[in-house]
């Protein structure tokens, strides 16, 4: 049974519908992504999932039908890292983290987890009472992803991790998505504008398209897509 | 907008108007004097929606310019002999000149502390009218029985056609309301003008109205500059119907009534504005006629007022403008 | 200078006061958006809630402590039941609703308790101190001390707590909060709670210092918290403090030797403080919100 089901959602905003009967799964310690232009549905689709937006039709997690607050949502153990971050830019680093850490009913494991973080962040600890917002863009990408590591979620839905970010990080962060998730057993939905990228590191896709599933396969079959190819991969 | 449109706008002004000129007939003498006193909140509330209707700027401190004017007009008609109804634009040019001088400091503040700077203005008001006594009288303030240029006395008594007998509250309710229709068509004018646009862009989106080039400093200043004149008219006014003027006619109450009246008139209206004046003046009275216990009174009062900002958080304007939407699409744009 | 120096210490007592219901004023703006023109009432209310107790006779603490209890629960009630309704409306409805639930918290207390002057009790001796010439209120170092100890629970609340660390998060940024499993409109509602009880023991400790009380209690200690918070920048819950101790020491020395400004002390205050937002728009310690259209 996968982690996670969707099966025929749509959202709205308002009077406009930006999903029409999207269907994915996402299985345990798997990378999945979601791929298309701008405006194709990506980041609703994970908002739809985390519970930001109205959304309809069968969202299933373990089995049991998603709750509709976000909130509920985070306690599940799905972690959402939104596009702009969501960085508490007042609050210190340590602060962000231990926040990271608020649905955690273990609160002895924060510990450990804290330093398993610094194996692949060494540069939080020096940073801990810095006011996050102070970081720069790809060190506040960084603290999202360990914000939500923190929580110890079963899936981590990433919404563009690359934007604005200089190539080097940008392999750094996905080499530290891909450690966590196979030290730690997690699972991930991965929103990506840079499709080469995203491939690389997951098993699975989705293309997206005005807000329809256009295409959906390995990561193989669809770098072995020839209009996937021309048109999110360039080549 | 499209002839109908202008022409329906026309026939309910006629109608507000007619209405107006003919409810004297059918009051008595008390409720005239009651209407002219709606009259004189109207005329303060529809200059504070020039402010916060269209700037978004709130103000708490407006009872401050009707006292300016009603000093104005007090000192005016005693010390200088003056007619009352030549002190009335001076005393609004009076507000206007403290308004601007006022705002163009203030309006540098950012919305809460703005709100508090003028309600500490209004705060200070009776305090420093005290203080002053030399030129405000005092804690006994001015009284204006004997002067010699109140209009409207029964000397003056006049009968118009019909055989009404022209009493000075039927007097007073006809200056009042004239001078509410005169101000209520400038306002209107303000609204459709390049000015009102621009006003309204400010309070859509500061940063985009200032990024197209509409002036942000003068603007906002001259928007409450003429706030702080049509609260200085309806000072003036007061203090003529009352006679007399004091500081404790000036708590921080009224100020906060002026915003209050606004909030229940619908915030970015017109007309409806009467309908907070209307508020102001009778729902007091109605509390009271249910209890005189002590406490009571407010009590009504606070829950009609809660109660009615939840039902209708845009006011009665609001309400009006959802209900003849449909069929008028929309008479007043959206605030 | 003994003189200048009891002034002070009696200036920071009143400012202790101040700087509570300031406080309050600081805490419900940074987490929910709203000036809060009833706080001073909601305070005045839990005052007289504290009276009712003492005079059916329960000992002074337990009395002290269950009218908090009571003032929580009531914060809590508004925000659900009034302030979340409203929340999505324009600012002039919602500092309405506020100004309606000021006028009706009033007419309740005139209502309930007859408009008739109470007297309440203060739990520190009457005694005084003569420490190098300077005499010392043993009541002014007791609302100094409660006042401080109030503070500092808070500030420990708020830094150290996870829940504390939540509401924090909420005020600064619903939305990302709602995806760490931060339950926001609780926090506001945890908020408005703390902030009664803030109002609450502002208004204890004040009223027994006027002699006797009425529904008209806190109405100037209001003016006066709004003026300290705007001072200390509406969103620094330091500068709620500073703001309110320096306004008490300040209206005191005022007061006791300007003979001019002697009934213009209030007008004085506020018009210091316009011309400190001159300088600084946001408060002494306030932050400029960098708006991105």
């Amino acid at each position: 049974m996968p982690l996670l089901e969707l099966e025929d959602v749509d959202a709205r905003y308002g009077a406009v519908q930006a999903l029409h009967g999207i269907s994915l799964d996402v299985d345990e310690r798997q990378v999945v992504s979601v791929l298309g232009a701008n405006g194709a549905g990506k980041t609703t689709t994970l908002r739809a999932i985390s519970g930001t937006v109205r959304r309809s039709g069968g969202l299933r997690f373990d089995g049991k039908a998603l709750p509709r607050s976000p909130e509920a949502v985070a306690r599940l153990g799905i972690a959402h890292v939104p596009e702009g971050r969501g960085t508490f830019a007042e609050l210190s680093v340590d602060e962000n983290l231990r926040l990271g850490a608020y649905v955690r009913r273990d609160r002895s494991g924060y510990a450990s987890d804290y330093e398993a973080l610094l194996k692949h962040f060494p540069w939080l600890a020096e940073r801990r009472d810095q006011q996050a917002g102070t970081l720069s863009g790809g060190e506040q990408q960084m603290l999202a992803l360990a914000r939500a590591f923190m929580a110890r979620p079963r899936l981590i839905l990433v919404d563009e991790p690359s934007l604005g970010l200089a190539p080097l990080i940008v392999k750094q962060l996905f080499d530290v998505l891909r450690a966590w998730i196979d030290e730690h057993g997690m699972s991930a939905l991965v929103v990506e504008q840079n499709a080469n990228v995203a491939l690389e590191h997951s098993e699975r896709g989705y293309v997206l398209e005005v807000g329809r599933v256009a295409v959906e396969g390995t990561a193989d079959e669809l770098r072995g897509n020839e209009s996937v190819r021309k048109s999110y991969l360039g080549y | 907008m499209t002839a109908f449109r202008y022409a329906l706008r026309a026939l309910g002004f006629a109608l507000f108007v007619a209405i107006v000129v003919f409810l004297p007939f059918r009051l008595s003498d008390f409720r005239a004097s009651e209407f002219a006193l709606i009259g004189i909140y109207f005329i303060a509330i529809l200059g504070l929606n020039v402010l916060t209707g269209y700037t978004g700027v709130i103000s708490l401190g407006h009872g401050a310019f009707m006292a300016l004017g009603a000093y104005t007009t007090a000192i005016l008609v005693t010390d200088h002999g003056m007619r009352d109804i030549w002190t009335i634009p001076l005393a609004g040019l009076l507000a206007a000149a403290a308004g601007a001088a006022f705002g163009l400091p203030a309006l540098r503040l950012s919305g809460p502390y703005l709100a508090l700077a003028t309600f500490g203005v209004a705060v200070a008001t009776p305090i420093v009218i005290k203080k002053f006594d030399g030129l405000t009288g005092g804690s006994g303030g001015i009284n204006l029985f004997e002067a010699d240029g109140i209009t409207g006395l029964p000397e003056f008594l006049v009968t118009l056609p019909g055989g009404k007998v022209l009493s000075f509250n039927d007097w007073l309710y006809y200056l009042t309301w004239t001078i509410a229709l005169v101000l209520f068509a400038v306002a209107w004018a303000i609204h459709h003008s390049r000015f009102g646009r621009s006003l309204r862009a400010i309070r859509d989106n500061e940063i985009a109205a200032s990024a197209s080039g509409v002036w942000l400093a003068s603007h906002k200043t001259l928007a409450f500059s003429i706030s702080a004149f049509y609260a200085g008219v309806a000072g003036s006014l007061l203090a003529i119907s009352a006679f007399s003027v004091q500081p404790g006619a000036f708590p921080v109450e009224r100020s906060i009534a002026l915003l209050v009246g606004l909030a229940v008139g619908g915030l970015g209206s017109l007309a409806p504005l009467a309908a907070g004046a209307a508020f102001l003046v009778f729902l007091p009275q109605w509390a009271q006629d249910i209890s005189k216990a002590p406490g009571v009174p407010a009590v009504i009062y606070g829950a009609v007022l809660i109660v009615l900002m939840i039902v209708l958080p845009m006011g009665v304007g609001g309400l009006l403008r959802r209900i003849t939407g449909p069929l008028t699409s929309r008479l007043y744009p959206r605030s | 200078m003994a003189d200048v120096l009891q002034q002070v210490v009696s200036g920071i007592a009143s400012g202790g006061v101040y700087a509570l219901l300031a406080l309050a004023i600081v805490l419900i703006y940074r987490s929910t958006g709203v000036v809060n023109f009833a706080q001073g009432e909601m305070a005045m209310f839990s005052t007289f809630i504290c009276w009712e107790l003492l005079d059916r006779g329960l000992p002074y603490w337990v009395a002290f402590f269950l009218t908090l209890a009571i003032s929580f629960v009531g914060g809590v009630l508004i925000e659900r039941l009034l302030i979340q309704t409203v929340s999505r409306s324009q600012a002039i409805t919602v500092v309405t609703v506020t100004i309606g639930l000021l006028i009706l918290l009033n007419g309740a207390a005139a209502w309930i308790w007859k408009g008739e002057q109470r007297t309440l009790e203060s739990p520190f001796p009457s005694d005084t101190f003569d420490v190098g010439g300077v005499v010392i209120a043993a009541q002014d170092l007791g609302i100094i001390a409660v006042s401080l100890a109030l503070v500092l629970v808070l500030w420990a609340f708020f830094q150290r707590t996870r829940v504390g660390l939540a509401l924090r998060a909420a005020a600064l940024n619903p939305e990302s909060s709602r995806l760490h499993g931060v339950r926001v409109s609780r926090m506001l509602a945890l908020g408005w709670g703390l902030a009664a009880v803030l109002g609450a023991v502002a208004g204890i400790l004040v009223a027994p210092t006027q002699g006797s009380f009425d529904q008209n209690l806190m109405l100037p200690v209001l003016i006066f918290a709004f003026a300290a918070a705007v001072l200390g920048g509406l969103d620094s819950p330091l500068g709620a403090v500073v703001g309110g101790v320096v306004l008490g020491v300040v209206l005191n020395l005022v007061g006791a030797y300007v003979d001019f400004f002697a009934d213009l002390r209030l007008p004085a205050a506020l018009f210091l403080i316009l011309g400190i937002l001159l300088l600084r728009p946001n408060g002494l310690f306030g932050r400029s919100v960098v708006k991105r259209v």
